[in-house]
């Protein structure tokens, strides 16, 4: 028996009220329901599955994910932030280091500037450690990048007594990022050369600042690592999204109303339009897309029965925003990728029971 | 002082100096004066009614936040010593009556050196980094007889005076930020305390009923009223009672063996006539009259009728401390002396006038009727009026009097050993002794500083505990430890009286900053804007008083004393004028002070019920500013708050122009105040000039705490003052015993007033942390966090851990000394395991990690160090044994810095700082700024936690049942405000009694498309579904607290055992054993469990097994009973440790105790 055309509505979207959410649906079979066949079909997926890109820049990327379950969605951005390994500073060798940023506070914000390179090169590079519990392998020039960040600050004669800005009164008063300087070792000169060097993503992170007579002299390894075992990892700031907003208008919202009506919402969201029939303003949703889902709308009497906030269920507006390692859409690919081989180990397992 | 100074030149005419100096001043508070305009230009609308808090920081650029402890110090080098040196100027011989030395003059230099190594001044680092004490030469000028001149000799040294911070001596004195930084010194610190062999030493401020002040007490049980006054002056301190005993009236004195009847007293005093007493008593008011008429057969009784009578009777009762050697005086002449000087000692008596005393007794005895004739006129011990605050300066005061006179006793000692020798080889100068004397006063000063034991020999005076450690686990709690005030109560006492809120204590001290348990109540906080006097000089009021119209106190008869609408004149407590006009003496005395003719803080107030205008000039009352109202307008103006603004008007000139009054506590308590301008109504005397100024330092740094339940308020005061954050500027120059910093401290997103002024914004303490206030996995109850793992990677709650290990190199006393050895090698080479980090020169290497076990200074002291020769020849000299120094934490530190200096005396210092750079751990406290405090429940990864729409996921979870019982309604304006600021890019503000608008915050959350209520749709991170419920998301200031998981954990399986009762040792830094107290055995024997009782309390604790002979009940050894000479009835039996030693301690003190066995189940076999 094949439900109504309303009750086909109303799983499609999980109810935003006033003061709570409704149907957001926690069943052991999400998107199934009794005495109906909602078993998997590639057809049905197929039809029904979408991906729409909106935003697709270097380190900011936004799409439309439409047709899957939660589950899924959630799998993809729970990769990105912690199972999509990058390259990050993992050791630091302080030979000098008479700055006032004491050795460990140092390392913890080398390693927290995220690296780019040559992405054909990375692909060359193997784990150094494989789970924590496990010793390190020796470094080789498969699994460890070895970079140096070599400065001492040094007073600018040729300044003025008057002069009283550190940046012109000394050399290499901040250490940024750009200072930390590529030392390839083996094979790593062909993978990584030219403007494939792995550097800095951001050149200008200060690092630290230094005085004259101040030095900070360090050897850097770099190894590969997950978002799980520390945020330096995380290819990405981060990876979310939200479901897609719908302002349904039960009733002609008209007037004065109307006016307040659009105001409830981010800019674009609704317009006042007159009634082709009528000729009277009208409040009309034009893109709740926009929407915030402030929930204003529901604070205001007026509009009392005349509105139904919801957000589409299986309508995920996804953002990836890269930290500079991999751009947005690549990591997507990548995430899609690990979520297949997990699947693909699970079933191996499975077999092999 | 130079801005007073600048501000009073300015006034009236402006040289270029004093325009530079305007100029230096404005620029150097041009920061502070800046977050007030809040985006307004110096052009914008100012309206006085938002405006006039600009007075605030004004107030506090010239009195800053701990003036009060630098002008009692001030006041003791530049006032107070000249007084005690005039009053001890003259040391004479015994033996030589020509003889004599003279003080003429005093001063404090600057702070110097002893060690002349160096010619640089001396800075307050130096003395904390090398353990010396920061302190200031003092030098008298003199005159005294050599030969049979009369010599004068300028600027002699007597000794080393310890020199408060900040104070004018103090070499910080107008410092500018640069000149301070090359001194590596904050400009934040607050100064005010000593470093006395490197420590900092603060002398908190005691609080104390008011001396030579009149308290009238009633003991409804006992139906006694008395009347008591402690008086105090230079020489004594003593106590004076009136009192009433079954309806008659005595006098009472520690020296007077006896209570005598007043009106004996009176005629003492010469006061014969019964009529005149009465009239000075009673005045004539017949109830009055009718209640004292006892007294008078009291005294006929005696047969007491005239003032010889009267002595006679008096002197034989007086206590007489005098040497026997003494003639004995008659009793007359002694009861002369004893009321001259000892009863009522502050009331002078010149040329045997004794009028001002009778009358001052005569004011006593009226107290006593009229508490007698209604008993709600008595005097409240608890009223902040009745109270002085001693502040350093008193108090150093005292302890250099005293050993001042100490010195001068010594002085005359040695010169009349001198000057008794017949024939003397040179010319006698007495300057040779007076300058090899400086030990007393300077050891003695820094004995008292360094171990808080003020001891007087004046006095009997014997308190501890005047002077605390600063504490420097934050800026908060350096400056909050400034402005508390500590009572003279006994904490065991259960009274509510003195712990409780006063009423008086509004807008001087804080209501909310005082500890919990046991001294909470009496250990209080000075407000904001509080003042506290020093003495002024009573003379020239009394002839301003005169001036305006008071008639002279002893030129009039009882009659017109106690007239229908005359009015006693009080000067701090002794009567000496009338007025027939009160109202307009007073409005005329204020005016003449706020014409600046007298000092602006002496108070003048009626007390209507007693009849009396109280005019006060002592030190210790507690003031604050408020602003002048007159004819329902307030004199400060616009036009005022504007050049206030543009720096064209200092504070002082608020004072001088008359717009702005200090007003004490009595006179507070005689004014109208309005706090906002529109309530001034026609009885309005003042305005308020900032509501929130009744908080102090701590408690400023709550915002909204207006809207929390009180108690949470207080509590945040305790926390806010063990919260990590950035201690001053020169933190790292620093080598403290413990340092805790954070490594990214953050302002609050919520700021208030109170953190601008005090610049907790520049030296911050927690971090500004997203909350999501929702339930999370149940790793949340009991006020637990949830920590996101992400945030705590990127750096939040983490900190160090800094602390000194620290070792002098000594001289020993036969020549030898203690040493730095060599790290020692195996075979290869290598330094061994223990010396990893040791360097060449025997001490670890900066830099390095160091771990448990590792030494770090590889100190050798000499075997043999005592100083006589004939030990043996075992002890050769020059033998050397190890004494290196271990790290003993099990949790690995870096070295951080090594100090290698001497100290005053001479001896090698050496400091060795570690370091711990921690991350944020299960079990961890943090707290926001309600008195929200919890420990770290989970760390969680980020992608587990819940996420908003834009992705954001947040630091900490916290479970919203923490909200309905504690009603911190504060703390979710604080989230609502900060999550506004964000969204707008802006601080925004949570003053007490204002801040931002609940409704203007909602207003910019919905204008960024954010829930009006701050609530919002979150997806789980766990299975990627919507939340059933919005969730309150947003930043809450979260400070973490030195309360570390590290430093406390602590478990032992086997370990050390104390020596005697071999039981296991207590406390974590032994390694001891957990202990089962009494109310966990009592569980256990409850539950029956005898033998985990066993186990717990002697299997694993200290047992032991003995050899007990059956038949004599007596301990043995070796299956042997020595008294029955016997193995035959010999058993083996365990028993606690602790047993046999008690059973071995009776023995020794001839007790036996014989433990008799018998079968537990006699009948079981049967």
């Amino acid at each position: 028996m094949a439900p109504s055309k309303e009750e086909l509505e109303r799983r499609r979207i999980v109810g935003v009220e006033l003061e709570r959410v409704s149907n957001v649906t926690s069943t052991d079979f999400p998107g199934h329901y009794p005495g109906e066949d909602h078993s998997w079909n590639l057809d049905d997926f197929k039809k029904n599955s979408k991906i729409d890109i909106h935003k697709a820049n270097d380190l900011d990327y936004e799409f439309d994910l439409i047709g899957v379950d939660a589950s899924v969605a959630n799998a993809f951005r729970r990769i990105l932030i912690s199972e999509v390994p990058t390259l990050a500073i993992e050791t630091v060798f302080v030979h000098n280091n008479t700055s006032i940023v004491q050795d460990e506070v140092l390392a913890q914000r080398l390693g927290l500037v995220p690296l780019r390179g040559d992405k054909k090169g990375f692909q060359q590079l193997r784990w150094r450690k494989k789970s924590p519990d496990e010793p390190a392998a020796e470094a080789t020039d498969f699994n460890t990048v070895v970079m140096t960040l070599k400065v001492a600050c040094t007073r600018n004669h040729a300044t003025p007594n008057t002069e009283t800005d550190p940046s012109k009164l000394y050399f290499n008063s901040s250490v940024y990022a750009r200072d930390i300087k590529f030392a390839p070792q083996g094979r790593q000169s062909s993978w990584f050369s030219g403007a494939g060097e792995i550097r800095p993503v951001n050149p200008d992170i200060l690092l630290a600042k230094l005085r004259p007579g101040q030095e900070i002299d360090l050897e850097i390894h770099c190894v590969l690592g997950i978002g799980q075992d520390h945020a330096k990892f995380s290819p990405v700031a981060t990876a979310s999204y939200r479901l897609l907003p719908s302002i349904k208008i039960k009733k002609p919202i008209t007037g004065e109303d109307a006016e307040k009506f659009v105001n409830c919402f981010p800019k674009g969201v609704a317009e006042v339009q007159k009634d082709k029939k009528t000729g009277e303003n009208t409040a009309v949703v034009v893109n709740p897309r926009k929407d915030t889902v402030s929930r204003e709308v529901l604070r205001h009497d007026e509009f009392k029965g005349k509105v139904e906030l919801g957000r589409i269920r299986d309508h995920f507006i996804f953002s990836i925003e890269s930290t500079g390692m991999y751009n947005s859409d690549e990591l997507f690919l990548q995430a899609v990728q690990i979520l297949k081989k997990k699947c693909t180990d699970f079933q191996e397992k499975l077999m092999e029971s | 002082m130079a801005v007073t100074e600048s501000a009073k030149s300015s006034h009236h005419h402006h040289s270029a100096q004093d325009e530079h100096l305007t100029l230096m001043l404005f620029q150097a508070f041009a920061k502070l004066l800046e977050p007030i305009y809040q985006g307004k230009k110096l052009t914008d609308p100012i309206t006085t009614a938002k405006d006039k808090w600009a007075l605030l920081p004004a107030f506090l650029k010239v009195k800053g936040l701990v003036k009060q402890h630098l002008d009692s110090f001030n006041y003791f080098c530049d006032v107070e010593l000249k007084q005690i040196i005039k009053a001890n100027e003259m040391v004479v011989s015994e033996v030589d009556p020509n003889f004599f030395l003279r003080y003429v003059d005093i001063r404090v230099g600057l702070p110097e050196r002893q060690d002349s190594d160096s010619d640089a001044d001396i800075t307050p680092n130096e003395c904390r980094l090398r353990d010396m004490t920061y302190a200031a030469p003092v030098f008298v000028d003199i005159q005294y007889v050599r030969g049979k001149a009369v010599i004068a000799r300028n600027g002699v040294n007597i000794g080393r005076l310890p020199i408060m911070l900040r104070s004018n001596k103090c070499v910080l004195t107008n410092k500018s930020e640069h000149e301070m930084a090359v001194l590596k010194e904050c400009p934040l610190d607050p100064g005010g305390y000593f470093i006395i062999n490197g420590t900092e030493k603060v002398i908190l401020v005691q609080e104390q009923l008011s001396k030579n002040r009149i308290i009238v007490e009633a003991d409804t049980k006992k139906q006694i009223v008395q009347a008591s006054v402690t008086s105090s002056t230079h020489e004594r301190k003593s106590n004076t009672y009136v009192l009433s005993k079954k309806g008659a009236i005595y006098l009472r004195h520690n020296s007077v063996s006896e209570d005598v009847p007043i009106v004996l007293v009176l005629k003492a005093l010469g006061i014969q006539s019964d009529h005149e007493i009465l009239l000075m008593v009673a005045g004539t008011d017949s109830v009055y009259q009718d209640t004292f008429s006892v007294n008078f057969e009291e005294c006929s009784k005696l047969g007491v009728f005239t003032q010889q009578q009267a002595l006679d009777y008096f002197g034989a009762r007086v206590r007489t401390s005098r040497k026997i050697l003494t003639t004995r005086k008659s009793y007359a002449h002694e009861a002369l002396e004893a009321l001259a000087t000892i009863v009522l000692a502050h009331v002078p008596v010149k040329n045997l006038n004794f009028r001002p005393k009778a009358l001052y007794i005569a004011v006593m005895t009226r107290r006593i009727l009229m508490a007698m004739a209604n008993p709600q006129l008595v005097d409240d011990r608890d009223y902040v009026g009745n109270k002085r605050l001693e502040l350093a300066g008193q108090l150093l005061s005292l302890l250099f009097e005293d050993l001042f006179k100490r010195f001068n006793g010594e002085l005359k000692m040695n010169i009349d050993k001198i000057l008794k020798k017949p024939n003397r080889t040179e010319e006698f100068d007495a300057y040779n002794i007076l300058s090899g004397h400086g030990h007393t006063i300077t050891q003695g000063m820094n004995r008292a500083i360094s171990t808080g034991n003020w001891s007087l020999k004046r006095f009997k005076m014997e308190r501890a505990g005047v002077t605390h450690v600063l504490s420097r686990l934050s800026y908060i709690s350096a400056l909050g430890m400034m402005t508390r005030i500590s009572s003279q109560f006994e904490k065991t006492r259960k009274v509510s009286g003195p712990r409780a809120l006063q009423p008086s204590q509004f807008g001087m001290l804080c209501p909310s900053d005082t500890p919990e348990g046991e001294a909470c109540g009496l250990v209080k906080n000075l407000a904001l804007m509080t003042h506290i006097t020093t003495d002024d000089d009573e003379e020239h009021v009394i002839r301003l008083a005169m001036v305006l119209g008071a008639e002279d106190v002893l030129a009039v008869s009882g009659q017109e004393l106690y007239a229908p609408g005359a009015y006693v004149i009080f000067m701090n407590g002794t009567p000496f004028g009338i007025t027939r006009y009160p109202a307009r003496f007073l409005t005329r005395f204020r005016k003449m002070r706020r014409m600046g003719k007298i000092s602006e803080f002496v108070s003048i107030f009626i007390n209507h019920h007693q009849g009396g205008v109280h005019i006060a000039t002592d030190g210790g009352r507690i003031c604050r500013p408020l602003i002048i109202v007159e004819n329902k307008k307030s004199k400060v103006t616009l036009r005022h708050i504007k050049s206030l603004k543009a720096g064209k008007m200092t504070f002082e000139d608020f004072l001088k122009k008359g717009l702005v009054e200090y007003v004490d506590v009595n006179e507070e308590n005689d004014a109208h105040i309005a706090i906002y301008e529109h309530e001034i109504s026609a009885s309005t005397t003042h305005l308020e000039i900032e509501p929130f100024t009744i908080l102090g330092a701590v408690a400023g740094l709550i915002p909204f705490p207006h809207h929390n339940q009180s108690p949470r308020n207080t509590y945040q005061c305790a926390m806010g003052k063990q919260a990590i954050g950035a201690i001053a500027y020169n933190q790292f120059l620093r080598i403290d015993t413990l340092l805790y910093l954070m490594v990214y401290p953050q302002q609050p997103m919520v700021k208030t007033r109170t953190i601008e002024l005090i610049k907790y914004d520049k030296l911050p303490a927690g971090q500004n942390a997203v909350v999501a206030v929702m339930s999370y996995s149940g790793y949340d109850i009991e006020d637990a966090l949830v920590l996101n793992k992400s945030s705590v990677d990127r750096g939040f709650g983490r900190c160090q851990v800094l602390r000194k290990y620290v070792t002098t190199l000594k001289k020993h006393p036969n020549q030898t000394m203690d040493r730095i050895g060599d790290r020692k090698s195996d075979e290869e080479g290598n330094p061994i395991k223990k010396h990893r980090i040791i360097e060449g020169d025997g001490l670890a290497a900066v830099g390095e990690r160091i771990e448990q076990g590792e030494s770090y200074i590889l100190k050798q002291v000499p075997t043999h160090t005592a100083n006589n020769p004939a030990e043996g020849p075992q002890n050769r000299l020059g033998d050397y044994k190890d004494a290196a120094m271990n790290y003993k934490l099990t949790d690995p530190a870096y070295i951080d810095k090594v100090m290698i200096s001497c100290s005053e005396s001479e001896q090698t210092i050496i400091k060795v700082l570690t370091r711990q750079t921690r991350r944020p751990e299960l079990g961890d406290k943090f707290s926001s700024r309600h008195g929200q405090k919890g420990v770290c429940g989970i760390i969680v990864q980020q992608e587990d936690m819940p996420f908003n729409d834009f992705g954001t996921c947040p630091d900490i979870i916290m479970n919203p049942h923490g909200f309905p019982s504690r009603m911190t309604v504060g703390k979710m304006i604080e989230l609502l405000a900060g999550k506004a600021g964000v969204l707008s890019g802006n601080l925004q503000y949570g003053t007490a009694f204002g801040g931002s608008k609940v409704q203007d915050m909602s207003e910019i959350l919905i204008s960024h498309g954010f829930n009006y209520s701050g609530k919002d749709f979150v997806t789980s991170g766990i299975t990627g579904e919507s939340l059933q419920a919005y969730i309150f998301f947003g930043p809450i200031y979260y400070q973490k607290l030195k309360h570390m998981v590290q430093d406390k954990m602590h478990s032992r399986a086997r370990g050390p055992r104390a020596v005697l009762t071999r039981q296991p040792t207590e406390g974590r830094s032994r390694d001891g054993g957990l202990r089962l107290g009494e109310m966990e055995r009592d569980c256990l024997i409850a539950y029956g469990a005898s033998q985990l009782l066993l186990e717990r309390l002697m299997l694993s604790s200290d047992v032991h097994e003995i050899d007990l002979c059956e038949n004599c009940g007596l301990m043995g050894y070796s299956s042997w009973c020595t008294t029955c000479e016997s193995s035959k009835f010999v058993t083996r039996m365990k028993i606690p440790y602790a047993a046999k030693l008690l059973l071995q301690e009776l023995l020794s003190m001839n007790v036996l105790a014989r433990i008799v066995l018998e079968d537990e189940f006699p009948n079981k076999l049967q």
